[in-house]
C-alpha cells in the first residue's frame, strides 16, 4: 500500500515536517530526515530550493537561496536519496516550483521518484487545471501521489474538485500568507478548517502555514489530520545545524 | 496580406505554447476572477470612454509620430520616431496604468501594488493612485533604488510607499517575487497593477491591449504622412516587452509589416552579464506564465544584467517568445555600449535624449539594412530624465 495511505489510515494527529534540501550543509538532506524519523516525525516534506520561491516567507528563501549555493540540484537530490529506502520508513514527499521539475521533465521526475521512493509530490505552481489535462495519467502510472494546496478562498466546489483529482492528502493553508507567517490560528482560521470539515473530502487534510509550536499544532490537529511544519523547523536548522538531539527535542516539545 | 495565425491570446492565455497561469492556489481566486471580468470591463463603453478620455487630457495622447529627418539621413531609409517619451510622466507606462486603475477601481479595490525596473512603471502607478486618491505600495529592486534615485523621489512625491527588494539581484524579477508575496498575503483588498506582458493569464493580454494606443495611432498617422497606410517595419525594445506588444498589436496579422524586438545583451550575449532571453533563454515558467527565460541545468533562474534597468529582465513575455517561436517578429540585441551611442546619437542628431531602455530600439538602425523609401517606425518608449545619472558618468557630463 502506497505508505501515504497507511499511514493516514493507522495514525492521527499527524507531524509533517518540511526542511530544505542541501540546508544547512549540502550533505545534509539524509542526516535530516534519519533524524525526523529517529524523533518521531510522521511524515517529511523535502523541499528541492528555486531561486524564485514566490510563495515563501524570508525564512525559506534564505535556505533555499544558501542550499541553491552549496550546489543542490534535483539531479543531485536524487542521487542522496538514492538508498533512503534502506533505512527510511516514514512517508516522503518532495515540494518545490514547477519550473526545476519541468526543465527536469515531468516524466523522467516521476520516474526517478518511484525509484528512490518517494511516494508524493507538492508543486505549488503547477496549475491543477494543467495537472488534469496533462500530467495526471503520468502522476497515476508512477503511482506518485500529486498534493495540492487550498486556502480560504478557495471555493468550495473547487475545494470537491480538487478533492475528487488528487490523492494522498489535501495541504490547507491556514490563511492568506506566504510561509513563515507568525504561529498563530485565529477563530476565523477555525471556521474556515470547519468549512472544509464539513465538505467531507475522501482526502486526509493536513494544515499548514503559520504552524510552528505546540499550541497551534493542537489546535491544527483539533480541526483536521494533523498540520505541517515548515520555517520553524528550517530556523532550527539555522541555528542549531542537523543536529539529531535538537531535531528530537524539538519534535518532542512540538506534541508535548 | 492577412495570414490565419492568431498571435493574440486565447481564453486560456496561451499564445501556441506559451503563456498560461502557473499561479499557486494562493493566487488562483483573484487571478481567476479578473480572467473572467477583464475583457469585459475593458471592452465596455463605460471604460472606454472613461479610458480614451484620459489618454487625451490626462496623459497627452495621442503621442506625435515624428519623421526623424537627419537620422533618415545618416540611416538612408525614413525613420518615425513614436513619441512615446514626451507622454505624461515621460514613457509608455502610463497608457497601462492609466487603464489598469480603471479596472481596479471597477473591482472595489482599495490598495495597489506594483513591481518596477527602472522606476518608470513604478511612477506611473504612483501618478494614477494619486489621480484616484488610492493608497499605492511601489515594490523596487534595492539595486534599482539606488540607480534610479529620481523615480524614487517622484514615486514618493506622489505618495507612493516605496519598498525595497533585498533577494537575488535586488533588481525586477525580484520586485516582482515581491509584489506576487504581497498580493498572497492580501488578497481581498488589493489590485496587483503589473506593469508589463508578463505574469499569469490575463495580464499578459490586459496590458497588451491597453498598450494597443500605440499602433492604433501609429496606423493612422503612417497614413497621414506617408502615400501607404502601414509601415515597412516597427521596431521596439523589449524586456518584458509592454512598449513592443503595444507597438506590434495592430500590426499582428499584416504580414507586410515586419516586426523587430531589441533585446537588452548587457555586456555581451556570451558575457554572462546579460538580459537577451531570446538569445539566450529555454522554455520554462516565470511569474506564472509558460515563456523563454535564462536558466540554468538545475532550472534555476539565472540573475540578468542590463545597464538599462527597464529590461533588466531574465523572462519575456509569452506572446514575444510565440512571435518569435513562428518567426513572425525578428529579435535582436543591443549591448550597453550600443545603446549608449545611439542615446548620444539620438541626442545629438535630433535633439531628442532617449531612455536606456529606447535606445536599445534604435541599434536596430545599425544592425538591420533598410531601403531608401522604408517607413521604419521605432517606439521611443521613454525619454531620459531617470538616467542623467548614469549619462554623466559614461559621457563625462
Amino acid at each position: 500500500m502506497n505508505k501515504l495511505k497507511e499511514l493516514f489510515l493507522s495514525k492521527k494527529n499527524i507531524l509533517s515536517i518540511y526542511y530544505t534540501a542541501g540546508y544547512p550543509n549540502l550533505g545534509d538532506t539524509v542526516p535530516v530526515l534519519d533524524a525526523l524519523q529517529s524523533g518521531g516525525a510522521d511524515l517529511v516534506e523535502i523541499g528541492m530550493p528555486f531561486s524564485d520561491p514566490l510563495a515563501d516567507g524570508q525564512t525559506i528563501q534564505l535556505s533555499s537561496h544558501k542550499a541553491l549555493e552549496n550546489g543542490m540540484s534535483i539531479k543531485l537530490l536524487f542521487e542522496q536519496l538514492a538508498d533512503m529506502r534502506k533505512t527510511i520508513d516514514l512517508p516522503v514527499v518532495l515540494m518545490g516550483y514547477f519550473n526545476p521539475v519541468f526543465h527536469f521533465g515531468v516524466e523522467k521526475f516521476l520516474a526517478k521518484c518511484k525509484e528512490v521512493g518517494v511516494d508524493g509530490v507538492i508543486i505549488p505552481d503547477l496549475p491543477f487545471d494543467e495537472y488534469c489535462t496533462s500530467y495526471k495519467p503520468m502522476f497515476e502510472a508512477y503511482k506518485i501521489s500529486n498534493i495540492f494546496l487550498i486556502t480560504p478562498q478557495t471555493s468550495d466546489e473547487r475545494i470537491r474538485l480538487i478533492d475528487k483529482n488528487s490523492t494522498g492528502f489535501i495541504y490547507m493553508v491556514s490563511s492568506a500568507s506566504v510561509t513563515g507567517a507568525k504561529a498563530n490560528v485565529s477563530d476565523q482560521q477555525v471556521d474556515y478548517f470547519k468549512r472544509v470539515e464539513r465538505l467531507n473530502l475522501k482526502n486526509p487534510r493536513l494544515i499548514g502555514f503559520g504552524i510552528g509550536n505546540h499550541d497551534t499544532f493542537i489546535k491544527a490537529c483539533d480541526n483536521a489530520h494533523g498540520a505541517i511544519i515548515g520555517s520553524a523547523f528550517v530556523n532550527l536548522l539555522t541555528q542549531e545545524g542537523a543536529s539529531k538531539e535538537k531535531i528530537g527535542t524539538f519534535l518532542k516539545d512540538v506534541r508535548a | 496580406m492577412a495570414n490565419t495565425y492568431n498571435y493574440h491570446a486565447d481564453e486560456n492565455g496561451m499564445y501556441g505554447e506559451f503563456g498560461g497561469a502557473y499561479v499557486p492556489e494562493m493566487l488562483y481566486p483573484n487571478v481567476e476572477n479578473l480572467k473572467k471580468v477583464y475583457l469585459g470591463i475593458i471592452e465596455s463603453d463605460e471604460f472606454q470612454q472613461e479610458y480614451k478620455a484620459l489618454l487625451k487630457d490626462y496623459v497627452g495622447r495621442p503621442s506625435p509620430l515624428y519623421l526623424a529627418k537627419r537620422l533618415s539621413e545618416k540611416y538612408n531609409t525614413n525613420v518615425y520616431l513614436k513619441r512615446e517619451d514626451l507622454n505624461h510622466t515621460g514613457a509608455h507606462k502610463i497608457n497601462n496604468t492609466v487603464g489598469q486603475i480603471l479596472v481596479a477601481k471597477k473591482l472595489g479595490k482599495k490598495r495597489i501594488i506594483a513591481e518596477t525596473g527602472a522606476g518608470q512603471h513604478g511612477v506611473a502607478t504612483a501618478t494614477v493612485c494619486a489621480l484616484m486618491g488610492l493608497e499605492c505600495i511601489v515594490y523596487m529592486g534595492e539595486l534599482d533604488v539606488q540607480r534610479q534615485a529620481p523615480n524614487v523621489a517622484r514615486m514618493r512625491m506622489l505618495g507612493a510607499t516605496v519598498v525595497p527588494a533585498m533577494s537575488g539581484n535586488r533588481t525586477l524579477k525580484d520586485a516582482t517575487n515581491e509584489a506576487l508575496r504581497d498580493w498572497i498575503c492580501n488578497p481581498e483588498d488589493t489590485f496587483y497593477l503589473i506593469g508589463s506582458v508578463v505574469g499569469p493569464h490575463p495580464y499578459p493580454d490586459m496590458v497588451a491591449r491597453l498598450q494597443a494606443i500605440i499602433s492604433e495611432e501609429i496606423k493612422w498617422q503612417i497614413k497621414e504622412q506617408t502615400e501607404k497606410d502601414y509601415p515597412d517595419y516597427v521596431v521596439a525594445c523589449v524586456g518584458g516587452g509592454s512598449n513592443a506588444a503595444g507597438s506590434f498589436f495592430h500590426f499582428l496579422d499584416d504580414d507586410r509589416v515586419k516586426l523587430v524586438a531589441v533585446e537588452a545583451s548587457g555586456l555581451g550575449i556570451d558575457s554572462g552579464e546579460t538580459a537577451a532571453t531570446i538569445a539566450i533563454g529555454s522554455k520554462g515558467i516565470i511569474h506564472g506564465s509558460k515563456t523563454f527565460l535564462m536558466q540554468t541545468d538545475d532550472g534555476q533562474i539565472v540573475e540578468p544584467y542590463s545597464i538599462s534597468a527597464g529590461l533588466d529582465y531574465p523572462g519575456i513575455g509569452p506572446q514575444h517568445a510565440n512571435l518569435f517561436q513562428t518567426g513572425r517578429a525578428q529579435f535582436l540585441s543591443a549591448t550597453d555600449d550600443d545603446a549608449l551611442e545611439f542615446v548620444m546619437e539620438l541626442t545629438r542628431l535630433e535633439g531628442i535624449i532617449p531612455a536606456l531602455e529606447s535606445a536599445h530600439a534604435m541599434v536596430a538602425l545599425k544592425k538591420m539594412t533598410f531601403k531608401k523609401d522604408d517607413a521604419v517606425v521605432i517606439t521611443l518608449s521613454g525619454r531620459g530624465d531617470k538616467d542623467m545619472e548614469t549619462y554623466m558618468n559614461r559621457f563625462n557630463l
